[in-house]
């Protein structure tokens, strides 16, 4: 079974993003970029399948500039075994991703896709659910728990208040959430292996995608700041306030 | 203009997120609609019916639709919605499975988790877990919105007399079915509906001693949260996480106790109306944006906090 992986190339977790004076977006320059943790656990979750000997074969896709090169290479150091990058200079919105990536899949065929369920930059949530309709295929989003067996996948989804489990003919569709499993690293030999690995490089043309989107940002601002508050001295001195001065308890 | 906002339901009752959606349609303008997919759902069209300001009520009534299956309930959405300017949903996890695939059917771009309505075509959204606000313009004959119902206020449950109409459509894609679903039982009240609270970070240090929070949440009737840290150290399920990554909750109060106040955190609290901090930490960044801070030993303060109210 072939299964294909999407990775985004994003800023980092740990950084904290500053606003552009011009309000024209977010300040990328000299920014440590890595790859999407919600898509690092999709590449462990492919991983994991084929060790199993579930797949055969996992295939990595990213969508975006010539430096998501280093996201592919990554994903191969983690055990992906060969790598497509569509190269696109500019931004593009989750329905032209998802546009590139049924190309992709027609091209493949893969019996799995696995992305993850949100980028976190643009927060939109919906590329996986996007490819799903345009593929056609179900789709378990937001998975803790994927078991592929015959002809079907059974996905274990986060859903407000708890858990829900579906059941969906493959070839299908899954988003990773946070405790779907804990990505490993990669080791050093496994990083210099990746580097003989094969990477492809198309083009949305090559794949005859429009990327044309209905959205346009108009401006991106700092969100509004809280003031900090008071200190307070004692738990007596808290209940106090929240009783009388706040008045919420 | 006419706007369809899809009701989020159990096929028991309405949830009151579709009453912050309904709100957001209200800021729109224009004729209001509501579908009500699912099986055996008659109350909830009923309550429906009631919401101030909604004119109709679309019923469709199916086994396929009984589990918000989004195979089969976003054709339907995609083809009664294509008439309409725009398509909103709460972003619930109902919501964000479904709308995205609505969206691509009608070939439109979705915009995510609105915060506010600047126009009929123009609204804001947080991007970055919430450390920018973007403004986006949709030029889409169909506008797809999913809403964040912590950025507005819900409009009225009574009030309405909406005319409830049935639709026959019936999609049944039979590429997906309902096996299983386990639902946190808890006296406490929905994390994101409450009126306070209480959440956990790190510093709790195990599962166990959320044991102290649940005593202070049950005596001022709150619900209980965590932190992502809580959550990664296996202290607490994820369906408790607050964050971008998880709930978003806007309550009267918001106790966060032992948080140190990561950035993804704060996304999915910081419209708290106040925020009380206690962590031992004095330079916690928590405390930037707590309304009250009390430095202290957590397993000290929240026990005599439990005594005092």
């Amino acid at each position: 079974m072939k299964v294909l992986v999407a990775v985004k190339r994003v800023v980092d977790y740990n950084v904290k993003v500053r606003v552009k004076a011009d309000n024209s977006g977010v300040d990328l320059a000299n920014v440590k970029m890595s790859m999407n943790p919600f898509c690092e656990i999709a590449v462990e979750e492919a991983v994991r399948l084929k060790e199993k000997g579930v797949a055969t074969e996992i295939v990595v896709v990213s969508i975006g500039p010539t430096t998501a090169q280093e996201q592919l290479r990554t994903a191969l150091a983690l055990g992906a075994d060969r790598a497509i990058l569509v190269e696109s200079a500019e931004e593009l919105t989750s329905l032209a991703v998802a546009k590139l990536l049924k190309a992709v899949v027609d091209k493949e065929q893969p019996t799995l896709v696995i992305l993850g369920k949100q980028a976190i930059d643009s927060d939109n949530n919906q590329t996986g659910q996007m490819l799903a309709a345009l593929t056609g295929y179900g789709q378990g989003t937001f998975a803790s728990k994927v078991e592929v067996s015959g002809d079907k996948v059974a996905v274990t989804r986060e859903i407000d208040g708890g858990a829900q489990t579906v059941s969906l003919k493959l070839p299908a569709i899954v988003t990773t959430d946070l405790r779907l499993n804990e990505p490993r690293y990669a080791s050093l030999p496994n990083i210099m292996k990746a580097k003989k690995k094969p990477l492809e490089v198309l083009t949305p043309d090559a794949l005859g995608v429009s990327t044309a989107s209905t959205n346009k940002t108009l401006k991106v601002e700092a969100p509004a700041a809280r003031s900090a508050g008071i200190k307070v001295k004692s738990v007596a001195e808290l209940v106090e306030k929240l009783k009388n001065e706040a008045k919420v308890i | 203009m006419t706007i369809l906002v899809i009701a989020e339901h159990d096929n028991k009752v309405l949830a009151p997120a579709t009453l912050n959606t309904v709100a957001a349609a209200a800021k729109i303008g224009g004729d209001i609609h509501v579908l009500v997919a699912g099986q055996g759902a008659g109350a909830v069209a009923e309550a429906a019916a009631k919401i101030a300001g909604v004119s109709k009520v679309l019923v469709a009534d199916n086994a396929a639709y009984a589990h918000q299956l989004p195979e089969n309930v976003a054709p339907l959405v995609a083809e009664l919605g294509a008439g309409y300017s725009h398509i909103l949903a709460a972003a619930t996890s109902n919501g964000k499975n479904i709308l995205p695939r609505v969206a691509a059917q009608l070939d439109v771009d979705q915009i995510s988790e609105i915060i506010s309505v600047e126009s009929a075509d123009t609204f804001k959204r947080p991007i970055y877990a919430g450390n920018a606000i973007a403004t986006v313009q949709s030029n889409a004959s169909v506008k797809v919105i999913t809403v964040r119902a912590t950025g507005f206020d819900p409009v009225a449950a009574e009030g309405g007399s909406a005319a409830v109409e049935a639709v026959a459509a019936v999609h049944d894609a039979g590429t997906s079915s309902f096996v299983g679903e386990e639902l946190a039982k808890s006296d406490r009240p929905e994390l994101t509906a409450a009126k306070i609270v209480v959440s956990g970070g790190r510093g709790m240090q195990n599962g166990d001693n959320f044991k102290h929070l649940y005593a202070l949440a049950d005596k001022l009737g709150a619900a209980v949260g965590a932190s992502r840290a809580a959550v990664d150290a296996g202290f607490v399920p994820n369906d408790m996480q607050v964050g971008q990554t998880g709930k978003i909750v806007a309550p009267q109060l918001y106790i966060a106790v032992g948080i140190s106040g990561a950035i993804q955190h704060l996304a999915g609290m910081k419209d708290s109306k106040v925020i009380v901090a206690i962590n031992k930490d004095e330079e916690a960044p928590i405390f930037q944006v707590a309304d009250y801070g009390l430095v202290a030993d957590l397993f000290e303060a929240v026990p005599e906090f439990e005594k005092l109210v």
